[in-house]
């Protein structure tokens, strides 16, 4: 009785002082809620969960990370971090960083030796700054990707298309058979299309001269309203329902044979396997349009604000250290439809459309990074209504569409 | 009056009043002290002190979204005006006319009320898609029937004027009802007997008379107008394009979404002069000119 009692009385002491070996919950915030992506981040947060001890608390935030984005940011701002969160990698946490808000990881990356298994290394310097490092890349995602429903092109009479010309001459086909020849959303599905095209029809040089470089020569020259032109054709593509769809919908008009193609990051894959369907026999996918079949090397990582509980950081190292692991890799990024962080783990059991994606990543010439690691958000917000001005008002011109964008590139950050 | 004297002369409301009067210094004013020093400061993320002199301002009238933005805000704000008025008055006077189940039919107009903007625009929206209204139309047998207000650019922005009536109309019902009902029996007696018809007593007596009854009104809308932004948020998320944006969304999505303080403090800058330059006019005229009478 004595014992206990003064074994309570330590604990209790112990508690306020050095907080032992306590149990943290750790809240996850993200915007993972289509269905592959659920089904996706359900592999995390069992298997941190089955590690013992700690908890996974999910903190889904529904819609796009355009909707998520700003609740988090505020949050970390306003002094209520999260136990980690999803962010892209890439300029969105640059000031959140610079402010020291976030949980500094590179002893733990010492450690475990992380420089020698992810690739390419661009992932680990978006996370680095001034030589520490701030976030884990989970997976790498990739917007150059089209993805095709052959059976709809059977229907009207044509071939299925192997490239975004083929795509463009084969449209009027399928509107004669009441099919929508693109299916998208608005918003950044429009902006991010957008960039897709930049890449796959005017090649890694153009991309990089106009994003990253911000060249006024190549902003307004020839090549450049080539892919503005095909944005223009897009427009034409698409039918007007496209205003407050959301891209897993447009994957759904694709899967259902109501459209013929979309473009759209590889996590568009997450939905066909979720929906049983084989790539190559029910859907198409087109790395690059066909043409330059390049891929980003942006995409998902996860971020650790500074929390005053030290359980807690503990408990971000751990799920840290989890998130790199090869277990954790394979798991998430087959249900995701992602390409692993990892070059020496087993994917054969991924579809042939992720092989694709593996393969191309092998070679650092098909790399481009992604527009959140070359533009600002704030000049992505910028990009993104003008897109839509665009995409929304056939009456503005190829022209004047070059201009503008030359305007806010030039004006950048 | 000695000062002393003014100063004791209902003390405890003003001890009563100081918590008030300490938060419209420091919220109010000092908040808004704040905002504008920033505006001129070129904060991304954070707030910092690196002053850019009129940048902000320079790039927020060359942007193309704010020119919709404020465009958009003035049609729905006159024509949310007008009809809210005119609509709510013209439904309490029926009201007034000692109905049957006129607690039943005030509830129901005074229902949307109760609704969220967010609910209204959800509720608009999907009976504005095309599987709303359209489809049904084109279920009865008209086949060609085309109403897609939401997806045409040039009518999204009315389509959220009318959600906003439906949310809004009842309560300046409500309102105006109470006023007619504050209105004296003997008055209506008064115009009888002159043989004034009842409109003509409507528009040059009663009017008139719920002079205050009407402003309180015309604040509440004004207010509402204002800070238009969860409506258009829930209906269109500012689209098709950028066809429905309005400047309290603007000034969110670059202070929160895009890391723009500088710019989205500026455009809210912009926001408060519009209101000051309408509201000052009106309170001299509204307030001043009663210690003249």
């Amino acid at each position: 009785m004595r014992y206990g009692l003064i074994a309570a009385l330590s604990a209790s002491v112990a508690f306020t002082t050095i907080s032992f070996a306590r149990a943290a919950d750790l809240e996850v915030t993200h915007w993972w809620t289509s269905g592959g992506e659920a089904a996706a981040v359900k592999t995390l947060a069992e298997q941190f969960n089955k590690a013992g001890g700690d908890k996974w608390v999910d903190g889904a935030i529904g819609g796009s990370g355009s909707g998520a984005r700003p609740i988090i940011v505020s949050r970390i701002l306003g002094g209520n971090p999260m136990g980690a969160t999803q962010l892209n990698h890439g300029r969105q946490a640059e000031e959140l960083v610079q402010a020291g808000l976030m949980t500094d990881l590179t002893e733990l990356a010492e450690k475990e030796g992380w420089k020698d298994f992810i690739r390419p290394a661009s992932l680990l310097e978006s996370c680095t700054f001034e030589g520490k490092l701030y976030c884990v890349p989970l997976n790498i995602h990739s917007w150059d990707w089209m993805w095709t429903n052959p059976d709809v092109f059977k229907q009207a009479g044509v071939e299925a298309p192997k490239n975004w010309q083929e795509f463009v001459a084969a449209a009027p086909k399928l509107k004669e058979k009441g099919i929508i020849p693109l299916a998208t959303g608005d918003g950044w599905q429009v902006s991010g299309m957008f960039n897709v095209l930049t890449a796959s029809l005017g090649g890694k040089d153009l991309y990089l001269k106009v994003n990253k470089d911000k060249d006024s020569a190549a902003l307004n020259g020839p090549e450049f309203k080539k892919v503005i032109q095909a944005l223009a054709d897009a427009r034409s593509m698409a039918d007007p329902g496209y205003v407050g769809r959301s891209w897993n919908e447009a994957t759904n008009m694709v899967m259902t044979g109501k459209a013929g193609g979309q473009i759209m990051g590889d996590w568009a894959q997450g939905e066909f396997t979720t929906a049983g369907k084989v790539a190559g026999k029910d859907y198409d996918c087109l790395p690059g349009l066909g043409d330059h079949p390049v891929v980003e090397s942006g995409g998902d990582a996860i971020y650790f604000p500074k929390n005053k509980d030290p359980e807690v950081t503990k408990a971000q190292l751990k799920l840290a250290s989890m998130l790199v692991s090869k277990q954790t890799q394979v798991a998430f990024n087959l249900a995701k439809g992602s390409i692993p962080i990892r070059g020496d783990i087993d994917m054969a059991t991924a579809s042939s459309c992720m092989k694709k994606g593996i393969e191309l990543l092998k070679n650092p010439d098909n790399i481009i990074p992604s527009g959140d690691q070359l533009r600002a958000p704030d000049t992505q917000g910028q990009i993104e209504s003008l897109m839509g001005e665009f995409f929304s008002g056939p009456e503005m011109t190829v022209d004047d569409m070059q201009k503008r964008f030359a305007e806010i590139m030039e004006s950048a950050h | 009056m000695t000062a002393r004297r003014l100063l004791f002369r209902n003390l405890n409301a003003k001890i009563a009043a100081l918590p008030m009067i300490a938060t419209v210094l420091v919220v109010f004013i000092g908040c808004t002290v704040w905002t504008v020093v920033y505006s001129f400061t070129s904060s991304r993320s954070l707030p910092m002190l690196n002053f850019v002199g009129f940048d902000q301002y320079t790039r927020l009238f060359g942007a193309s979204r704010w020119d919709v933005s404020i465009k958009n805000l003035a049609i729905y704000g006159i024509l949310s005006l007008i009809f809210s008025l005119v609509v709510g008055f013209i439904l309490a006077v029926f009201m007034d006319q000692k109905i049957r189940f006129e607690n039943a039919f005030r509830t129901i107009f005074l229902y949307p009320f109760a609704l969220s903007h967010i609910v209204t625009g959800l509720v608009w929206q999907w009976i504005l898609n095309p599987f709303g209204i359209e489809k049904v139309v084109r279920d009865l047998g008209f086949e060609s029937f085309s109403f897609a207000l939401l997806s045409n650019r040039s009518m999204a922005i009315y389509a959220i004027v009318i959600a906003g009536l439906w949310q809004g109309t009842g309560l300046v019902m409500a309102l105006m009802l109470a006023g007619l009902r504050n209105i004296d029996e003997e008055i209506w007696k008064a115009a009888r007997v002159d043989g004034i018809p009842t409109w003509k007593t409507y528009v040059f007596v009663i009017i008139p008379m719920m002079r205050p009854v009407f402003i309180t009104t015309l604040v509440l809308i004004a207010t509402g107008i204002v800070k238009l932004y969860d409506l258009v948020v829930a209906m269109t998320n500012g689209g098709p394009g950028i066809s429905t944006e309005v400047p309290a969304k603007y000034v969110y999505d670059f202070m929160f979404g895009w890391a723009n303080l500088g710019q989205g403090l500026a455009a809210s800058t912009v926001m408060l002069a519009t209101v000051l330059i309408i509201l000052i006019p009106w309170a001299m005229l509204e307030f001043g000119g009663r210690k003249a009478k």
